[in-house]
């Protein structure tokens, strides 16, 4: 039932940002000055922001940025932090500790610091982002599946594999990290989330995505000057932001629940 | 116990050089020139040189970085480019402020938490437990980036009962400490009423209920104080949460704190001031988590011996 909701409001998102740029009337980037702060009407259903630009529209265009983020420091983590964390796992020894200490040091940033600080001196822009929300990201990914491929490697199916002669590229890439995949793709879908509220996070501090490309975060830092004589400009963006985290909560966990053998029996 | 301590800070050494060497390596990767992208790039020739020497970037890079270790040892972290005072002094005058911050928001957030997690747990599958359980699934899921705005516009806009912004007096605390508390509040929410759930199915709360005690004496007195061994752990692996969460919150409420001085810092270049903001929160951290895990360990006797 959640994950059912929280399928349809990723997939009404996605919807969004592929489409409502196109479908919408008005262009996101568009001022209407004389308009500035309206609140919502039938002509704009949630209303005008500090520039007299169309709230809707620049949502759709926003949710692109945010689901562009997503997906693309989802993939480019889980890729790399698969295949660290297969390397560190399998090889074991000095490699697995040299990698092991290398993690560390990045998970003694907490949070989003690493990334505040990496985008703070790379400069404020969407790659930029990208690239420090992978710097953080790639981490949880190898932590997860080196402590899945400590077991996998024991299997009889991969001492058999090794056995036969196969090579040890072939064995990991063949044998060990498509074992890992349904446990990656439970975390990835849940990341989604948190490299959302992350890419948000950044611009609402100044340093994601820069004006005046919207993004929901830059929106609702926008909005903060306006609390009192526009508070549409703040509830919008938050309710997006919100919804769509929960969105890839609830399908995260409806995933894990259907991967997991215990719950699903 | 004391083996365990020694052993685990000695762990902790390489990792807290591998967090200063990474901040180090910081400024070294602002695209181009540091001393140019601190002072424009319409700035003289010689201011520019004159800020490389002060910044000790026209040194060799393992001169710098032999420089920069022996400072931290001697609690030096460079001068703020934009104060022109030690990057020590100004972090230190505002370690106070975040560190009330982050204890009143875990202060709310068990405030908020225990009775919810409580009254969930009782009234399971009623009403009230679907009231308490969305309640903290609405709170996991508001960025406190949005919460924070939200608040004040009821709290403060709408209302008039506490003031947007600032410090002073108490009830400047209240909206920065729940917007910061408020995810922390929502998770050990739910961690409550799911251990108090386990543990009221203990035979030993049905062995307390024999011996004459009442309901909620069984309740309070001996379930709840077990279940809340899984909610100290939440609270221990929250406090990275908590610690970057004092950015957005002291940014949106114009808290004075390292937070909002770190944001501040960034957007006016001073690099040195960025680096020792870092450098204090990551540092922060792995000692609470060293704290946390000694806690652990002195608790249950188990951990020291695995």
């Amino acid at each position: 039932m959640m994950g059912r909701a929280g399928v349809i409001i990723v997939l009404g998102a996605m919807a969004a940002a592929v489409f409502g740029p196109w479908v919408l009337p008005f262009d996101p980037l568009h001022q209407e000055l004389a308009l500035r702060l309206s609140p919502p009407s039938w002509a704009h259903p949630l209303g005008l922001d500090e520039l007299g630009r169309d709230l809707l529209s620049r949502l759709a265009l926003g949710a692109r940025v945010s689901l562009f983020v997503g997906v693309s420091v989802v993939c480019v983590s889980a890729i790399i932090g698969t295949l660290v964390g297969a390397v560190a796992g399998y090889a074991g020894g000095k490699i697995d500790m040299a990698l092991g200490r290398l993690m560390d040091v990045l998970m003694a940033f907490p949070g989003i610091l690493l990334a505040i600080a990496l985008v703070a001196v790379l400069g404020p822009n969407l790659r930029n982002v990208v690239l420090a929300l992978v710097t953080i990201g790639w981490v949880g990914y190898a932590r997860l599946v080196r402590g899945q491929v400590l077991k996998i490697r024991e299997l009889e199916y991969v001492q058999a594999a090794r056995a036969l002669g196969a090579p040890v590229v072939r064995v990991v890439l063949r044998h060990v990290i498509p074992a890992t995949l349904s446990t990656v793709s439970v975390q990835a879908t849940l990341g989604m989330a948190g490299a959302i509220v992350a890419e948000a996070s950044l611009s609402f501090l100044g340093l994601g995505v820069q004006p005046p490309m919207p993004s929901w975060g830059t929106m609702l830092d926008a909005g903060r000057a306006h609390l009192f004589d526009a508070p549409h400009l703040t509830i919008v963006p938050g309710v997006a932001i919100a919804l769509l985290v929960m969105g890839f909560n609830f399908a995260g966990d409806a995933l894990r629940d259907r991967l997991d053998p215990r719950t699903t029996n | 116990m004391l083996r365990y301590a020694i052993r685990r800070v000695l762990l902790s050494l390489p990792v807290l050089l591998g967090v200063a060497t990474l901040v180090f390596m910081l400024i070294h990767l602002v695209p181009g020139d540091p001393a140019q992208a601190m002072l424009g790039e319409s700035a003289p020739a010689g201011d520019l040189q004159d800020l490389r020497s002060k910044l000790g970037l026209d040194q060799p890079l393992l001169v710098q970085y032999e420089r920069y270790l022996t400072g931290l040892v001697r609690g030096n972290l460079g001068t703020s480019f934009r104060y022109q005072t030690p990057v020590a002094t100004e972090i230190g005058q505002r370690l106070g402020p975040t560190a009330q911050l982050a204890a009143a928001a875990i202060v709310v957030a068990i405030l908020i938490a225990l009775p919810l997690g409580v009254i969930a747990a009782l009234f399971k599958g009623k009403t009230v437990d679907h009231v308490a359980t969305s309640l903290a699934l609405l709170g996991v899921s508001m960025p406190n980036f949005w919460l924070g705005p939200l608040l004040a516009i009821v709290l403060s806009v709408q209302l008039g009962w506490l003031p947007v912004s600032g410090t002073g007096t108490p009830a400047h605390f209240v909206l920065p400490a729940v917007t910061l508390g408020a995810a922390l509040a929502a998770m050990l929410a739910r961690m409550t009423r799911a251990t108090l759930i386990d543990e009221l199915r203990e035979l030993y709360v049905v062995a307390a209920r024999a011996r004459g005690l009442s309901y909620a004496r069984a309740v309070v007195s001996h379930a709840l104080r077990n279940s809340l061994i899984p909610v100290v752990t939440i609270i221990g692996l929250q406090l990275g949460a908590v610690l970057t969460g004092t950015i957005i919150t002291e940014t949106i409420f114009a808290w004075p704190g390292v937070g909002r001085l770190l944001i501040q810092a960034i957007n006016f270049r001073d690099y040195p001031l960025v680096q020792g903001c870092i450098l204090l929160i990551a540092v922060t951290y792995v000692t609470m988590n060293l704290i946390v895990d000694l806690t652990y360990a002195w608790l249950d006797p188990r951990i020291r011996y695995q």
